[in-house]
């Protein structure tokens, strides 16, 4: 068991530190504080920076031109690469790469040419529709969008919720009813494209981010062609349930991420600013924030690492990845809260990155799977499904 | 809610102007025909929020605009989003001063 990074993990987690500090927190202070896109030729100048370095594309597969590192590693560099403004989702405004849709790696030769390449090209853009106004926990039963068999092609008719990107998006896997009859087994995966007659961005959903919103659809007639399944018929479920443990980790490793930046905020704050003639520091009601937050961040980051741990050695780690994802969410919630109550009035403010993280990282403990849902998959794990 | 601002319609003159919040959000500009000219904001980063981005109006008069309406807001940045897309789907076209500089990546809307 190591317990300590490797020589190598410290020198690449000293180049992200670096580059963070050096290249995207200046270029930050001249954004609009709820940005989450930098300016083309910044993100062109940065993304050239990060290949150079051999860091682009962490989360592809280094058969796919990805830079094939381990989910340890991948999660120690979340941490560090979340440590700015827009860092719990908008980690380095993106410049090291997007897997985009990890379920077109099991596509067939035809679909990947036509959609996983243009994608990891950056030619096209995709996004995932799983929830519905129905829910979105419980895709067994909350899909209720229908697809039906007509002359070689499928039929699509319902809605969409909370999807992100669709507007912007050239194709989206879309999940589907294909048999009422079978609950998890009569779901299926279609990959659409935008451009069909009968596929409609209704409206924009605004949330607590102001930067980033998610969208509705609707489906009227939409065809798609029988080519255009992904997986097999009916298997539309194992496919949605196969991307979210893993990308659980690198999840929770950006709510740490932006934990520690909170932290050392509050500290060195804390150690300037004086009331009633003594420094925050020396105040024991601050000492224990800073002490409580220390706790929140070292429990978040050894179970996200022992998750990615068990990850990488090929165990199984679903109930491992959802302690992560709900100790951190929570945990960085509370580590944000204490550093804004020590900062005070400044804390409110947008001249500190505070206010922004306190309201994306409430939405950490409902996206990837709310954290009651995570207690259920867990305690199925321990218990057993029978006695859940 | 309704998605597109209709508001009325307020002449743009350095009383409005001044009369405005200091708070954040969304604006349209039109001009003396009633046709949205430009569609902007005042984000965290503007000294006296609408104000000065109005004030800015008042004073460069971008489009030939001569009114605005506006929406105190905190997520600026999607609902500026949302009514550049409302207006494309309405009207084909970004307004005449948003087309000179288009936003990169907007999106597509067919609103019911």
């Amino acid at each position: 068991m190591q317990l300590e990074p490797t020589e190598e993990q410290r020198q690449i987690l000293a180049t992200v530190r670096r580059f963070v500090r050096e290249e995207i927190l200046p270029l930050e202070a001249k954004l609009d504080p709820d940005a989450s896109e930098l300016p083309k030729e910044d993100f062109d100048r940065l993304t050239n920076m990060v290949r150079a370095m051999g860091f682009w594309g962490l989360d592809i597969p280094a058969e796919y031109g990805g830079a094939g590192i381990d989910l340890v590693t991948r999660a120690l560099m979340a941490v560090e690469m979340s440590q700015h403004r827009a860092g719990l989702y908008a980690p380095c405004y993106g410049v090291f790469g997007s897997a985009g849709l990890a379920q077109l790696y099991e596509a067939t030769e035809e679909q990947k040419q036509k959609y996983l390449h243009p994608m990891l090209r950056g030619e096209k853009r995709g996004f995932f529709g799983l929830t519905e106004p129905s829910g979105g926990s419980d895709p067994a039963r909350a899909i209720r969008t229908r697809a039906v068999q007509d002359a070689g092609e499928w039929i699509i008719n319902g809605s969409k919720v909370f999807i992100s990107g669709a507007d912007r998006a050239h194709f989206g896997l879309v999940f589907a009813r294909t048999d009422a009859e079978r609950g998890r087994g009569g779901i299926t995966c279609f990959i659409v494209d935008t451009d069909m007659p009968g596929f409609h961005v209704r409206r924009i959903v605004h949330t607590l981010r102001s930067s980033h919103y998610a969208t509705e659809l609707q489906f009227e007639n939409l065809r798609v062609p029988a080519a255009n399944v992904l997986g097999e018929v009916g298997r539309g479920f194992a496919i949605a349930n196969d991307r979210l443990s893993r990308q659980r980790i690198p999840y929770a490793a950006a709510c740490i991420g932006v934990a520690v930046k909170a932290q050392e905020l509050a500290i060195e704050y804390a150690k300037q600013r004086e009331t009633f003639g003594a420094p925050l520091a020396t105040r024991q009601a601050v000492q224990w924030m800073i002490v409580d937050n220390e706790i929140d961040i070292r429990t978040s980051l050894w179970l996200t690492l022992a998750a990615a741990h068990k990850a990488d050695s090929g165990q199984p780690y679903r109930m491992e990845a959802g302690m992560a994802k709900l100790v951190a969410s929570e945990a960085g919630g509370r580590v944000v809260d204490r550093a804004m109550q020590i900062h005070g009035g400044y804390g409110m403010t947008k001249d500190l990155p505070f206010e922004r993280w306190f309201r994306e990282m409430r939405i950490r403990r409902v996206g990837e799977g709310p954290n009651e849902v995570q207690r259920h998959v867990i305690a199925r794990d321990l218990l057993g499904a029978g006695l859940r | 809610m309704a998605i597109r601002m209709e508001k009325p319609w307020i002449e743009l003159t350095s009383e409005s102007v001044q009369a405005l919040p200091g708070q954040l959000g969304v604006f349209e500009l039109a001009d003396r025909q009633g046709r949205v000219v430009c569609i902007g904001f005042a984000g965290g980063r503007s000294l006296f929020g609408l104000r000065s981005e109005l004030e800015r109006a008042l004073r460069e008069r971008p489009g030939g605009a001569t009114r605005f309406r506006y929406e105190v807001n905190q997520q600026y940045m999607s609902r500026h989003r949302e009514l550049l897309m409302l207006h494309v789907a309405d009207h084909g076209a970004l307004p005449v001063v948003n087309g000179a500089d288009p936003p990169p990546g907007l999106g597509r809307l067919s609103p019911l």
